[in-house]
């Protein structure tokens, strides 16, 4: 769907990006700009055969002022929150007691850290089969925090952006892998564009660094085991993805509210579509929903992909040769998968790809570094494609353009 | 503004056409109504898993439906089909597995379970790794779909998406114990906003788990009247002591009420308005003056244009903790001011127990049902009035009364709180 009326335009006002590479929006900006070079920045070894994309040291207080907030917060949350204020800030909206009142809050969650000392504990205590959920009756009670379940509860991502930064108009957490940070994403987009809400902060958090969360994707054998490649280089070694640690929120924001309190907008959503095909289908086009909101959107112009592949085959494939044939037709000029610099952030990736569009956007180039060539090129950023694509289920994009200049008309 | 199809605001007015229930009281509309009439509990001691030396060993569970292999994910979804097949019939909008638009969901989260975890843990052997790494050893050996695929956050949804046949994304809201408000209210903003003509949305909830349960515990947020289960669920009493775990799906079909007009529907009644606020004040409690809830509450009755006097009755959240009921009274007085006087206000927990992600959905659906029947469920086990909460709260029997207007409420941990107004066609 896309945003038609003019006021109700869907303006980014605020970004919050935290990950393995830094903090903050200039930090990514000047990766984005070629002004600092960019080599992802990879542990092998703490999870090995895992890489994984670890997070930047953070000054936690910094955000979360309260010690005792910490203390009631997992790593994830912990993240979430920080990149929430920082999006906040940016906006110029933190501590405006009247217009975090009226925000909405829409958070893309998996769940918390588990305790996995006290996991290992009741399975070496637990002799045959059937007896784990009896030692862990036993255990469970005097071994676990007792508010470690709503360090772990997913909704509580958002609890806690409530009680550390106020925003309170209203919260919804969406849940669901990948599906997550498209539900958020669209659920903003829609509401905005519709009128139904002024101004969203979207997004969401992962922490990698988690051996309880690598397990749940190397179950369906999801992860890329083997020393860091890129994205487009793992599909002969049976794909996989690497997963990156990372906090993601965005101010998105009615045009006429952000221009009535003179917010400055890095970018416009101009559209946003979202599906789940039945991937038992693959080799067919998976991108259905992709493909005709490009034909939609991008018909005249060229654009740039920014695509939330993820590595794991064989839908990133797919995804490629799709993105292939749209370059081939010039419909686009190149795709850059942003997960080569960040890590796969599940939930979290969708928002983190728009946030780098919005700043891409605001500064007006991409270095072509980005793109495996040589320093010092650069490409022109008219129209940014940000593809969002699950490992398993769910599809989404979103179509990222620049504001125009204002005009003499004043607006 | 108001007109025919529209409300007051000029927005497309959202009518139900078709629900379903599953709760411990039973499977479908009918069995779940009479039972929660005549007062019946469906609470009773956990015989899913040992409780030996847990302070809690009670809860509302659905047992009547055992997917094999067995998991929470797994009774989430069976439950959640069940509720939707009956909607879905009852609106008579389409076939079973061609639902013409999108489906809400309300879900728990999901994670891995003991017995998977532990077999998954026995197919390495000590030798080779230890700790998480021999999890990880276990995993990367071989595939393990199933797994995989059923303990996603997504997978419920999908599961769902695929039986139904719904249109696009799947969307999985977690509002905790608002989530099946939230599910509703998202079907609602769709409608509104002419994104889509129909909508079913589902809330559904496993939760009576070894380590949910324990997790309640250490919160003593539940009840440990263990001796007398049917009797442990007593909102607004003086002696309550805590909420009581309970399963259960709600599932309500949405449509534009000027489609579902023009295709001949028959409408059940319509959903008028819905507000939510959030809460900063604590993770597990409200605010002390209560304006978090006061402002869902308010945001409702603005949302649906209704004066506070034209509520006639509230599904009260009513979990049984002091915390909640208290809280619940005072905001409900905030807004209701002496009108609270005349308004019965009931817990359908107090028989069926807290079904947590579900409360919202299945509420809806009793609220409804309220209105069609004129009868109104009581709050069974109110022996002991508080005397800080003078509400008719419909003792112990179900009452007669023509409704047309209800209000209700549904609040979770996190501080998000969500409300409804519903009403008669």
């Amino acid at each position: 769907m896309r945003g038609n009326d003019h006021e109700n335009e869907v303006w980014i006002t605020g970004v919050g990006l935290v990950s393995s590479l830094g903090e903050g929006v200039e930090a990514h900006a000047r990766i984005l700009s070629g002004e600092q070079p960019c080599a992802a920045c990879v542990d092998e070894t703490t999870f090995a055969p895992y890489p994984v994309h670890p997070l930047v040291p953070l000054t936690l207080s910094k955000q979360i002022p309260k010690n005792s907030d910490q203390r009631q917060m997992e790593g994830w949350q912990r993240l979430g929150v920080y990149a929430a204020g920082l999006a906040l800030e940016d906006a110029q909206i933190k501590g405006c007691a009247d217009l975090l009142d009226r925000m909405d809050l829409i958070v893309a969650a998996g769940s918390g850290e588990r305790d996995t000392a006290v996991d290992c504990k009741v399975l070496e205590m637990s002799g045959a089969s059937d007896s784990a959920p009896l030692r862990a009756s036993e255990i469970l009670p005097s071994a676990l925090r007792p508010t470690l379940f709503l360090a772990q509860l997913s909704n509580l991502l958002a609890g806690n952006i409530s009680i550390v930064h106020h925003v309170t108009g209203s919260s919804r957490t969406f849940m669901g892998e990948e599906m997550a940070g498209l539900s958020a994403i669209d659920n903003a987009f829609q509401r905005i564009a519709a009128g139904q809400s002024e101004m969203c902060l979207v997004g969401g958090a992962v922490n990698a660094e988690r051996e309880d969360l690598l397990l749940a994707y190397e179950l369906g054998h999801n992860l890329w085991r083997h020393s860091f490649e890129r994205i487009e280089q793992r599909a002969q070694r049976g794909g996989g993805f690497v997963p990156g640690s990372v906090g993601a929120f965005l101010v998105l924001e009615q045009r006429r509210h952000a221009e009535r309190r003179s917010a400055r907008a890095y970018a416009r959503v101009t559209a946003v579509g979202t599906d789940r095909m039945r991937r038992t289908n693959v080799e067919a086009n998976p991108f259905a929903c992709v493909s005709n909101l490009i034909d939609e959107t991008v018909a005249g112009s060229t654009g740039a992909v920014f695509s939330g592949a993820s590595g794991v085959a064989p839908v990133t494939a797919a995804e490629f040769a799709f993105l292939d044939e749209l370059k081939r037709r010039a419909q686009i000029e190149y795709v850059w998968p942003y997960g080569n610099i960040l890590g796969h952030a599940v939930e979290a990736h969708f928002p983190a790809g728009i946030a780098l569009a919005a700043l891409a956007q605001h500064s007006g180039r991409v270095s072509r570094t980005l793109l495996g060539e040589c320093p010092g090129r650069f490409s022109s950023v008219d129209r940014i494609i940000v593809t969002g694509v699950g490992h398993e289920r769910g599809e989404g994009v979103a179509v990222i353009d620049g504001i125009p200049t204002r005009g003499a008309n004043g607006i | 503004m108001g007109s025919e199809i529209h409300d007051k605001f000029g927005r497309p007015l959202v009518a139900i056409t078709g629900c379903g229930l599953v709760t411990s009281l039973g499977l479908g509309k009918e069995a779940n109504w009479s039972g929660l009439t005549q007062g019946r509990s469906g609470i009773r001691g956990i015989a899913r898993f040992s409780t030996d030396g847990l302070r809690t060993a009670i809860a509302g569970t659905v047992d009547f439906l055992r997917p094999s292999p067995f998991s929470a994910p797994a009774l989430a979804i069976a439950m959640a089909i069940a509720a939707g097949e009956e909607a879905v019939i009852e609106a008579d909008i389409a076939r079973v597995g061609s639902f013409p638009g999108p489906l809400y969901l309300a879900t728990p989260p999901a994670e891995l379970e003991w017995p998977q975890r532990k077999s998954l843990w026995d197919e390495i052997g000590e030798s080779e790794a230890a700790g998480y790494q021999r999890l990880l050893a276990a995993a990367r050996g071989r595939k393990h779909e199933d797994m995989a695929s059923l303990f996603q956050f997504g997978s419920v949804a999908d599961h769902l998406a695929d039986r139904f046949g719904t249109r696009g994304l799947p969307m999985s809201v977690s509002t905790a114990c608002a989530s099946g408000a939230t599910a509703i209210q998202l079907g609602v903003e769709a409608i509104r906003r002419r994104q889509a003509n129909a909508v079913l949305c589902i809330g559904t909830d496993s939760s009576v788990q070894i380590e949910a349960l324990i997790r309640f515990i250490l919160l003593s947020a539940l009840s440990t009247r263990n001796e007398t289960p049917e009797k442990a669920s007593r909102p607004f009493s003086k002696d309550r002591d805590g909420f009581v775990m309970a399963e259960g799906a709600g599932a309500l079909v949405l449509e534009e009420y000027a489609s579902a007009k023009a295709r001949g529907a028959r409408v059940l009644g319509f959903v008028r308005g819905c507000g939510e606020k959030a809460d900063d004040y604590h993770r597990t409690r409200s605010k002390p003056d209560g304006t978090a809830i006061i402002g869902a509450i308010r945001k409702a009755l603005l949302d649906a244009g209704v004066e506070p006097e034209e509520i006639g009755y509230v599904n009260a959240h009513g979990t049984s903790t002091p915390e909640n009921d208290k809280m619940e009274y005072l905001s409900l007085k905030a807004v209701l001011g002496d009108h609270l006087a005349r308004t019965p206000v009931s817990s359908n927990k107090s028989m069926i127990g807290h079904t947590l992600s579900a409360a919202g959905a299945i509420e809806a659906v009793f609220s409804l049902m309220t209105i069609r029947t004129g009868k109104l469920p009581p709050t069974i086990n109110y022996d002991v009035p508080d005397p800080e909460i003078p509400l008719d709260v419909v003792p112990n029997a179900a009452r007669d009364a023509a409704i047309t207007t209800v209000l209700s409420n549904s609040f979770g941990f996190g501080g998000q709180n969500v409300s409804l107004v519903l009403s008669s066609p």
